[in-house]
């Protein structure tokens, strides 16, 4: 399964970012193999439509899940759209592999 | 002659000037005064105009024919204001955050797009009882971009050569104010003796210097003298046309809905001066 998570470093033990369509990175994990992958979130530098461009990017990266501090209408729609679980952050997350294992117990809440 | 009247900082007085503007110049001049603030039009409080006319705006967007599309996303990738997303089979549509460009329909191989009309505000024209033109903008709350109406509401404003066009700006610095200002001979920059004034007066400076448009500031609610707006006027050479006191018989006026030139009619004589030098100024850059 896919996971992808919003964050400030291109890092695994880096910290999350609680936005979505404006966070610097994206940690793309496997949880099939426990291996990950850094991108550039390609929204944030967009003007506009930040969170449609990062949906579009997870959507085209065949993510299974998403994980973020909340996500906006337009992205929302998209993963509703695309039947992509949307995920958040409990208070208590700070870094990228805490969301993974957190997401792993099942204890993070969905997005409605 | 068309004048904008810009500020950046919110509530330093367009309306007042534009509004004054206008009215001391209607007896002399065929005047079309429009509200481009359209998140907030408030010229129609002080000029009492009869709408006679009610249009509605609209940009055109992207409606996908699934039976033509192809999926192949050109669409997707054109649209720089990400309107469109291409998830499993579908091309979804985002009308909130399309521009109305056009770029999709243009670049679609399968001819698969049709643009639909989709309302966001409404344009309003007619007169004033002084017999001045009066047009306002007026975007649909919840609605994003106030840019297409501003445009739209600009193409209503039909002035013969001799006429003046007063065009109220929005607050700020961004596209509704470029939108607003491009295209016009003078803009008249409103502020205030505060940091908060002098530092989006900067902006505006910023934004008609890079769009060549001359300038001219009025300075509102002044008092003591506050150095630094009259360095920065003169660092730009931009004159500084009138300088309007801090006055409480001017403030109960306007909270009353009455003009400054109601409030105090010298200030009639002191608009029409800052039109002929407005005029002079522009006369000198020709020559």
């Amino acid at each position: 399964m896919k996971l992808l998570i919003s964050a400030q470093q291109p890092e695994l033990e880096g910290l999350i970012d609680r936005r979505f369509g404006r966070s610097p990175w994206f940690i793309l994990f496997d949880t099939d193999s426990d291996s990950w992958e850094a991108f550039k979130n390609p929204g944030v530098e967009k003007s506009g439509g930040a969170g449609v461009a990062a949906a579009q990017f997870a959507v085209d990266k065949g993510v299974n899940v998403v994980i973020s501090g909340d996500f906006g209408p337009h992205a929302s729609n998209a993963f509703h759209v695309a039947q992509i679980e949307m995920r958040l952050f409990t208070q208590d997350v700070l870094h990228v592999n805490q969301a993974v294992e957190l997401f792993k117990q099942d204890k993070l809440p969905e997005f409605i | 002659m068309q004048i904008a009247v810009a500020s950046g900082k919110g509530g330093t007085g367009k309306t007042t000037i534009a509004t004054s503007l206008a009215l001391s110049l209607a007896s002399d001049f065929d005047v079309w005064y429009s509200d481009c603030d359209v998140e907030g039009p408030n010229g129609h409080l002080f000029l009492k105009p009869e709408i006679t006319q009610k249009s509605e705006a609209v940009i055109k967007i992207p409606e996908i024919d699934p039976v033509r599309c192809s999926l192949c996303s050109k669409c997707v990738e054109v649209c720089q204001f990400h309107a469109l997303a291409k998830i499993g089979k579908t091309i979804l549509v985002f009308p909130q955050l399309c521009h109305g460009c056009g770029s999709c329909t243009w670049n679609c191989p399968e001819k698969a797009i049709n643009e639909v009309p989709n309302p966001i505000g409404m344009l309003e024209t007619g007169m004033t009882n002084t017999g001045m033109h009066f047009s306002q903008g007026v975007l649909t709350i919840s609605e994003p971009m106030p840019t297409p109406i501003i445009r739209q509401l600009k193409r209503t404003i039909k002035p013969s050569e001799n006429s003046i066009v007063i065009l109220d700006a929005p607050p700020g610095a961004s596209c509704s104010v470029v939108e607003t200002l491009r295209g016009v001979d003078f803009a008249l920059l409103v502020t205030e003796p505060t940091p908060f004034g002098l530092h989006d007066l900067k902006q505006m400076i910023g934004i008609v210097t890079e769009m060549r448009i001359p300038a001219g500031v009025i300075i509102n609610r002044g008092g003591d003298t506050f150095s630094p707006l009259e360095d920065l006027c003169s660092d730009f050479h931009i004159p500084i046309l009138m300088h309007i006191p801090f006055e409480r018989r001017i403030a109960a006026g306007l909270a009353k809905g009455l003009t400054l030139i109601a409030i105090n009619p010298d200030y009639s004589q002191k608009m029409q001066d800052i039109y002929r030098h407005i005029s002079s100024i522009l006369a000198s850059n020709k020559g």
